[in-house]
């Protein structure tokens, strides 16, 4: 009985010493990013950092607004061109693929979660930017948004398929039930009643699924150009936007941290900081939207 | 006792977690040495090692990359024997660093390069500026077709960059509308592959599959750049926290001796001696 009560508690703690080095590993690394950070956000000061919009190391002007503007552009093209996939695509396996099918068409789309980034990021180099480059628009040089949209849409689409997916399977039979035998379609049952019962779950993964992208860099800094500008229109049409180059926030760092020494590699870290922000509020405002259903 | 034996584990596991984070200094100067910096010069430098090596059995030479940046602060804070830029060291840097030594081991040219499909093939020095400032924007402002030019350029603080500002811009800055890639092979690929671009590339990545356009006249050559009529040549630069000693010390002799400076040519750079 002893031994058996040692190991039995033994195992427990060792159990707790991993969970904790997890959460050591989150700590020491928000708390160096901020820390190697600092320096920055004191000397340049925060308002001047989220509102400039001039970024120049070798001038000493860290603005940050192109690349803040960058990711949110890319995030919103990625989420227009993933999300009404990635819902279909759930809609279909939850609902209507048979499920010889569904077997086939699930672990498909949870194969695109395993592919490195990087090889995406080639495939967009190589594949999309030549495509982008098509649409003929003066200075479109095929490397920007709407390439790296396309990218980041393919990469978010495991992510809100599959909690979308389980969202959608976890609304009662009962509603499926009432409603087809009021007589509707199977068409007005999926709009009507299970998208709007799944909705804080699907909202949650089309969350996640932003998040993912705020935080994708290799794939980005290969199709987007990487420019440190403001996206702005290249003509009079203003969806032109889509065509201009752009940098992200994750793309900042990643492109001169090797270069960068002194208060240039500070400003990076207070990058990392913003990003590490951002990605927490988005994280938790979508836990926050599931905590909401299961009450 | 349970308890106490966890918080040990715990005690440890954040102690050796610290460790971890304690940079590495490079051990053992007699047998060993480190290079960091350009990613120009690391592949020379891995010859130069490899060559060096078969000729000292007993002395390990290891390089890294990072950048020149990196490379002047690695020499700079000691912490590579070696540091390798591939462009002259700013005075900011000497003043930061000012124990440091400097050894030109190589020089570079970096060919302004452009689409195949491009038909301007020479341009001046001043037009060169011009294109990468944003100033003249479009292939007929250098007598070419009406086409956009599509500028392409290294991310601040590349060493390729740096020695190509100070060499063609001047004080002009590169437009804010350049595609920034992080490496000369993307560059390379990026203009083979993007009808009317237009980037500038160390000479030892020059091959077909890009126009290298000559500048006042004069082609993108090893030898117009070893005659010194090729007006854009970097040098290559090795750096020593102090005077060289030691190991260190036979490696430069050896990389400057008529044996190493044959490896700098054959490698397409240009040799010091």
């Amino acid at each position: 009985m002893r031994t058996r009560f040692i190991v039995d508690k033994s195992v427990g703690y060792f159990l707790m010493l991993m969970a904790l080095t997890s959460i050591l590993a989150v700590f020491l690394i928000g708390f160096f990013t901020l820390r190697e950070g600092l320096p920055a956000i004191s000397e340049i000061g925060l308002g001047r950092l989220l509102t400039g919009s001039v970024w120049r190391p070798g001038l000493e002007e860290f603005g940050l607004v192109p690349m803040i503007a960058g990711s949110v552009l890319v995030t919103i093209g990625a989420a227009i061109l993933g999300v009404p996939l990635a819902i279909g695509c759930a809609v279909f396996l939850a609902e209507i693929a048979p499920r010889w099918m569904s077997n086939i068409v699930r672990p498909a789309v949870e194969l695109l979660a395993g592919i490195p980034s990087v090889v995406y990021g080639l495939f967009g180099m190589v594949v999309l930017v030549p495509l982008a480059r098509k649409v003929p628009v003066a200075g479109n040089s095929g490397f920007g948004l709407l390439a790296a949209s396309a990218v980041l849409a393919v990469m978010i689409l495991p992510t809100i398929t599959n909690i979308s997916e389980y969202a959608i399977r976890l609304v009662p039979r009962e509603y499926r039930e009432g409603s087809l035998a009021l007589g509707t379609t199977r068409w007005q049952t999926i709009t009507r009643v299970i998208l709007p019962s799944a909705r804080s779950g699907i909202v949650a993964a089309i969350i996640l699924g932003i998040g993912r992208a705020l935080g994708e860099t290799i794939a980005m800094i290969m199709v987007i150009g990487n420019s440190v500008i403001i996206p702005r229109p290249l003509n009079a049409n203003p969806l032109t936007i889509f065509l201009s180059q752009a940098r992200t926030l994750t793309g900042n760092i990643a492109v001169e941290i090797n270069y960068a020494t002194g208060i240039h590699e500070s400003a990076l870290f207070a990058t990392g900081v913003i990003l590490f922000v951002l990605i927490m509020l988005i994280n938790s405002s979508a836990r926050a939207i599931m905590r909401e259903r299961t009450r | 006792m349970h308890k106490i034996t966890a918080a040990s584990i715990l005690k440890a596991a954040v102690f050796t977690a610290a460790l971890a984070l304690v940079p590495l200094k490079s051990a053992g100067a007699d047998t060993e040495i480190t290079l960091f910096g350009s990613t120009t010069v690391q592949p020379l430098a891995e010859k130069l090692g490899e060559a060096f090596e078969a000729l000292h059995s007993d002395i390990m030479v290891t390089v890294g990359g990072g950048g020149s940046s990196v490379g002047v602060k690695a020499a700079g804070e000691g912490t590579a024997d070696i540091g390798m830029a591939s462009r002259e060291v700013k005075e900011s840097e000497f003043q930061e660093f000012p124990g440091i030594v400097v050894h030109t081991i190589a020089r570079d040219g970096i060919a302004i390069v452009a689409h195949p499909g491009v038909s301007v093939s020479n341009l001046t020095v001043e037009q060169v500026r011009q294109i990468f400032s944003g100033e003249i924007s479009n292939w007929s402002g250098v007598g070419g077709p009406n086409q956009v030019i599509v500028v392409i350029a290294r991310e601040e603080g590349s060493g390729t960059r740096a020695a190509f500002e100070e060499l063609v811009m001047d004080e002009a800055l590169i437009t804010s509308g350049a595609i920034l890639l992080p490496s000369n092979g993307a560059v390379r690929t990026s203009v083979s592959t993007t009808p009317n671009s237009i980037a500038f590339l160390s000479f030892g990545y020059l091959d077909p599959s890009v126009r290298g356009l000559s500048i006042e006249g004069i082609e993108p050559s090893v030898s117009n750049a070893k005659t010194g009529i090729y007006p854009v040549v970097r040098p290559l630069n090795m750096i020593t926290p102090g005077p060289a000693g030691g190991a260190a010390a036979r490696f430069l002799e050896f990389i400057m001796s008529p044996d190493g400076q044959a490896i700098v040519s054959s490698e397409g750079y240009i040799s010091v001696i």
